[in-house]
């Protein structure tokens, strides 16, 4: 671009502007690449604490955590100590995401597909407060409504267990008070529906116009519609709130704690009590009287979590990009 | 592409919310002084012979006592405003490392000192000894949710059984022959105990081991022994769970008893309701551990009394000193404090705070004997 006396004066104006911002952008570029990079360190320094402060317990023989920690088990090497608490924490955020995402869909599609305009974005108002609402309030909750005194989540336990017994899943003898893995997971449920919601819902307004005037012209109901054109469309996009949400149920401590009867077994039964334990619940119950080795295994479990939570993001990460092809970039 | 962005951002959100919120639940809300009680100030001022301390006294250990040490702590400053006694509940293991380590001035623990810790203790106390001061008694109540049966009765054996998961049904005929004149349901058992490391659960599993040695195949531990029944949270998770349905047993702090049902436990042949006196009284009768240095009193309950004014499922927690300090003024500071907190108003504050059962005469007069051994030196 050159400038010359004759350009008009709004040309030279114009000029003077976006070299400011020329200025301005180099700035905003250092930031964000400063934040991005922040992101990393951060990461990394956790990661590094982790393993530093577990070391002393990845390197102990089994016979030692046993002999100096007074919860850790006989003849068990640290590895099958996490082992069922890893099953706990996966069989629990599941729960949670079988219970929360066809819930979190069906709210998105309302909002975005089937809601009056007005209503809808109060609507996704509210459900992005439910987010925002403490984890131990969400604890309290379930303590007292599902677990408590005359509480629902007894009875709900109880018809499970008679209509769906025959499954694996829901035998055993379902667990009074209903302080069970499944109760728990309820409760994450309610925990990850506004962070699955507010994606997936992003996703399907985002789903080309053309795409859904085509369909119904060519005669689809609204619900054909959606089938066709925007379920395909947000695929990807459910599928990464779906491992947000996730995420968050995996390290979740405060709401397990408080509602969970904790247990260390293999056990697929999620109406029993007294069969699972998460990572996150175990750490915050055992800490407060742990000593320094005790310390160590229990963060050596927190770095099984970390690294349960880092998988789960190149997972998700590996599907969208698997997928982007179909996305609306192009 | 956006969306790759989020997850990644909001991934690491989710690690580092988790992080906090586990640091957050292992964080300590010590160091709030609560509003000065009042009571006793005078008596108090006169037992730690006037205002004339200063400073800092710091300390730190068993959460046990965390609701007595408030009370204590509140009294004590009032009584000596120029003084700021700290208190951190992180728990009786971390106590006694941190007072071995020299970072606090005592310790609070619901184990005195064992094994190599003594040695080690002494050597931070050089030229003098560490003793282990017996100044918080906290009865151990066996809770029930049965609304039917008033008035549960239950001999050791008994206990025993129903928490090793062997008697499952209330009307099991241990029970029955027990409960003579009782109507019991056919429900099953639910026994609940704690989840997490405990005081409470190692004294209620010592008794068991030493009541009903046949009965209860497992040792004294912090950590419940067995698997079945449910487990809770801290005394408050214990005492929502056993309201929660009909059929729960478990135990807990007797101050925190409320509402539910108290067994009576068989000692020799008679039932003992819990009371302060009869938690007292077991204290002041069991034993001393004779092998320890002058001043050091370690209690060895006897869980397997007979006498029908004890009452054996008790929680002993000792706060542990120095016999001597560097300078005068700690010295004095933390002869002051023992004084206070083993005083007949000392224990009584500590009992209005946590339902605690003060101390005898017969144990004071002892304790007091090892406080005026503390010198500076």
């Amino acid at each position: 671009m050159t400038t010359t006396p004759t350009r008009s004066p709004q040309g030279a104006e114009g000029l003077r502007r976006s070299r400011r911002s020329g200025v301005g952008s180099g700035l905003f570029a250092g930031l964000s690449v400063g934040s991005g990079a922040l992101i990393l360190v951060v990461l990394a320094a956790v990661a590094a604490f982790l393993l530093i402060q577990a070391w002393p317990a990845l390197t102990s023989a089994p016979a030692t955590l046993h002999e100096s920690i007074a919860w850790f088990p006989d003849k068990t090497s640290l590895v099958s100590f996490v082992g069922p608490l890893v099953f706990g924490t996966l069989l629990a955020a599941a729960i949670a995401l079988v219970i929360a995402t066809p819930i979190a869909v069906g709210i998105a599609l309302f909002i975005s597909h089937y809601a009056p305009r007005r209503f809808a974005a109060g609507l996704g108002y509210l459900i992005d407060l439910l987010a925002a609402i403490p984890s131990v309030v969400y604890g309290l909750w379930g303590v007292r409504v599902l677990v408590g005194q005359n509480g629902i989540g007894q009875p709900i336990q109880q018809v499970l267990h008679d209509v769906l017994g025959f499954i694996p899943l829901f035998a055993g003898t379902p667990a009074r008070p209903a302080r069970s893995l499944f109760i728990a997971g309820m409760v994450l449920a309610v925990m990850i529906l506004p962070i699955i919601t507010a994606v997936a819902r992003e996703v399907f307004l985002q789903t080309p116009r053309l795409h859904e005037e085509a369909s119904l012209a060519l005669g689809a109901t609204r619900w054909e519609m959606i089938r066709m054109a925007v379920l395909p469309f947000g695929r990807s996009g459910v599928v990464s709130a779906a491992m947000l949400g996730l995420g968050r149920a995996l390290g979740e401590t405060m709401a397990v704690l408080m509602i969970l009867s904790p247990g260390f077994t293999y056990s697929w039964h999620i109406l029993e009590a007294g069969k699972q334990q998460t990572i996150a619940a175990n750490i915050a119950a055992q800490f407060p009287e742990a000593n320094p080795l005790g310390v160590n295994t229990l963060i050596a479990t927190g770095l099984a979590l970390f690294v349960i939570t880092l998988a789960v993001n190149m997972l998700a990460r590996w599907i969208v990009s698997r997928r982007a092809e179909f996305s609306g970039a192009n | 592409m956006k969306l790759n962005r989020h997850s990644r951002m909001a991934g690491a959100a989710a690690v580092m919310g988790a992080l906090a919120l586990t640091l957050a639940a292992c964080g300590s809300d010590n160091n709030t002084t609560p509003g000065a009680s009042g009571s006793s100030a005078d008596t108090s001022a006169s037992a730690s012979g006037g205002t004339s301390l200063s400073g800092e006294l710091v300390g730190a250990g068993s959460s046990a006592q965390e609701k007595a040490m408030d009370a204590w702590r509140a009294g004590f400053q009032n009584a000596n405003p120029d003084v700021t006694v700290s208190y951190d509940p992180i728990g009786s293991g971390g106590g006694r490392t941190k007072f071995i380590s020299g970072a606090t001035d005592f310790a609070g623990s619901d184990a005195a000192l064992s094994g190599d810790e003594i040695s080690k203790a002494d050597a931070r106390c050089a030229p003098g000894t560490a003793m282990d001061l017996p100044v918080y008694i906290s009865p151990i109540a066996i809770v029930y949710n049965l609304p039917s049966v008033k008035d549960l009765q239950l001999s050791p054996d008994t206990i025993a059984k129903i928490f090793d998961n062997k008697i499952t049904t209330w009307d099991d005929p241990a029970i029955k022959a027990d409960n003579p004149d009782a109507t019991l349901p056919s429900d099953p058992i639910v026994m609940v105990h704690r989840s997490d490391e405990s005081g409470t659960t190692h004294n209620f599993t010592d008794y068991l081991a030493q009541a009903a040695p046949d009965a209860w195949p497992y040792k004294a531990s912090g950590d419940w022994p067995n698997n079945g029944g449910q487990s809770a949270q801290g005394t408050s998770g214990i005492i929502q769970t056993v309201q929660g349905a009909k059929g729960t047993i478990s135990y807990a702090d007797a101050s925190q008893a409320g509402s539910l049902g108290v067994a009576k436990v068989k000692v020799g042949d008679t039932y003992v309701a819990y009371t302060a006196d009869a938690a007292a009284a077991v204290v002041a009768d069991s034993p001393r551990d004779t092998s320890r240095a002058a001043g050091d009193i370690v209690v060895n309950i006897d869980r397997k009394t007979t006498d029908p004014t004890h009452y054996p499922i008790v929680l002993l927690s000792y706060q542990i000193a120095c016999t001597s300090y560097q300078d005068q003024a700690t010295a004095d500071k933390v002869k002051a404090w023992l004084t206070w907190v083993s005083s007949s108003e000392g224990q009584q504050a500590g009992s209005q705070a946590s339902g605690s059962a003060p101390i005898s005469d017969a144990l004071r007069a002892d304790i007091q004997k090892s406080i005026d051994m503390i010198s500076a030196g």
